[in-house]
């Protein structure tokens, strides 16, 4: 059991502020995320592209401004759980919040801090009738352990760089690799289209283009799928078929949570704390609503920072506080580490 | 002055047709209108903020308009996007502009 004392939520850019805020009042931050990786939106939808309203930061990459928030929480060493869902929350016996993930990874803490965006990021799935009936029966949507497929006949389908990516890796492993993509151009990088070309014209790959998929067949385990091109059908023997078509942020197990839900996101109180209907359950960020909320990285990380001194009350009742600057305060991490203003040198001059 | 705004149908996801006033002087495109008459449920709509990498904003053109061409980021969303038909758009990649006076869409279905 991981023990901390903001379980956050969401390792997004307002999960991973929080760490922050919450280090300079020496409380102890546990993150989770459906992700592999920490970032959020800005890591999984657009790292490359700059952010120009930032304050103070003319112009950011969102992949930069998430690499300078990982260095910036540092000095308080959060825990992560990563490429895990936070899939229930319960209370135990001491009035404190035990979170499962979808792993059965479970997390205790007497605060919860929801930071969880857009919600979390899942496979986007082809509207193929039977499709729910095959999954993890021949049907992945995301590839986990490639030797699942050794010797396996494979289709994938998709035109994106995990589409060529895992076609390229897989033509080492499988008995055969077949890629469907309803055109002939792919949008992934050179060096993987390219790849593939070469693999095409050396008989690894069997292209089929601009073809897609749209039927499955088997009995209990798919056995091939129906692919149509240019308006005629025909069936292809395999024994996985791997859509591969990005990623969709999805509410997710929050729905289930008991929290109120408007618009797709979490009621707070937003005149205090941002606290849901469930008394030291917080939402900050994209995820949740008040009136006049805006989905912007700065009002997450405002939010984060209100949310803080309350969690700060609830952990400590009745202990008195006062909010410091960080330039009179300084910063003192969990690993030891102070950063501080320079102190003035006084010295006479005879 | 003459007013900036032109009307335009919106069929919803439901099928519920609603007659809206776009403006031509905000710099908006359909995505933006549909979310600001809020016609899709939040978090269904707009997702990649209008970038064209999500098609949570496609659309059946339904009316004969003089629409921008399609870019190359929009054509390799709509290759990867569920539903597409011969009439799909992104919303987020058309801009309002006085000649779309009368535009009829009907919103694609959400993705799973
Ligand atoms: C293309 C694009 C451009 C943008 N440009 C700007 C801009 O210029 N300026 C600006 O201010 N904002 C911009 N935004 C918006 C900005 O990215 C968001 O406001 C910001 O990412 C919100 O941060 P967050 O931490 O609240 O949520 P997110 O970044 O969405 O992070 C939430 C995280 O929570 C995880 N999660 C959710 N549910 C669970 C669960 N049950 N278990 C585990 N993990 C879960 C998700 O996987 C995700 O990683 C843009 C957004 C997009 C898509
Ligand atoms: S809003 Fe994402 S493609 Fe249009």
């Amino acid at each position: 059991m991981i023990k901390t004392d903001i379980l956050i939520i969401g390792a997004g850019p307002t999960g991973l502020f929080t760490v922050f805020e919450a280090g300079l009042l020496k409380l102890r931050c546990h993150l989770i995320d459906a992700l592999p990786q920490p970032g959020g939106q800005c890591a999984e939808i657009y790292p490359k592209k700059p952010i120009y309203d930032i304050p103070a930061f003319p112009e950011v990459l969102a992949g930069d401004l998430v690499d300078n928030l990982m260095k910036q929480i540092e000095p308080f060493q959060p825990g992560f759980t990563l490429g895990e869902r936070a899939e229930t929350i319960d209370k135990d016996e001491d009035g404190q919040f035990i979170v499962t993930t979808n792993k059965g990874t479970q997390h205790k803490a007497p605060v919860i801090a929801i930071a969880g965006g857009l919600g979390s990021f899942e496979p986007r799935k082809p509207p193929i009738a039977n499709i729910a009936d095959f999954e993890d029966k021949g049907v992945e949507y995301v590839i986990r352990d490639p030797e699942v497929y050794r010797n396996k006949n494979v289709v994938i389908a998709g035109g994106g760089d995990s589409a060529l990516d895992w076609s390229i890796f897989l033509t080492d492993v499988a008995a055969s690799v077949t890629l469907i993509h309803r055109r002939n151009e792919f949008r992934g990088a050179l060096d993987s289209v390219e790849k593939v070309q070469e693999l095409k014209d050396a008989g690894k790959i069997k292209l089929i283009t601009p073809a897609e998929v749209i039927g499955l067949k088997g009995d209990g385990h798919i056995s091939g799928v129906t692919v149509k091109r240019s308006g005629e059908e025909f069936d292809l023997e395999c024994d996985h078929f791997v859509p591969l078509f990005g990623l969709a942020p999805k509410l997710g197990p929050m729905a289930n949570w008991g929290l109120e839900i408007e618009k797709n996101a979490i009621k707070v109180d937003n005149s205090l704390d941002y606290q849901t209907n469930i008394p030291g359950i917080y939402a900050i960020g994209d995820i949740n609503t008040y009136p006049g909320k805006l989905k912007l990285i700065l009002c997450g990380f405002h939010e984060a920072t209100l949310m803080c001194q309350s969690a700060y009350q609830r952990i400590h009742p009745g202990k008195r506080y006062v909010m410091k600057y960080t330039t009179v305060g300084g910063v003192e991490g969990f690993d030891g580490s102070k950063k501080e203003a320079p102190k003035a040198v006084v010295k006479a001059i005879n | 002055m003459e007013s900036p705004d032109i009307p335009i149908t919106i069929i919803d996801r439901e099928g519920v047709s609603h007659e809206v006033m776009a403006p031509t002087d905000m710099n908006m495109n359909l995505m933006e209108v549909v979310r600001s008459y809020e016609l899709a449920p939040e978090g269904t709509i707009g997702i990649c903020g209008g970038m064209a990498m999500c098609a949570s904003c496609q659309c059946y053109v339904l009316s004969e308009h003089p629409l921008p061409e399609k870019g190359p980021d929009e054509e390799a969303m709509l290759a990867e996007a569920f539903f597409v038909e011969d009439n799909s758009r992104l919303g987020c990649q058309i801009p309002i502009t006085p000649e779309l006076s009368g535009l009829k869409v009907h919103l694609a279905p959400e993705e799973m």
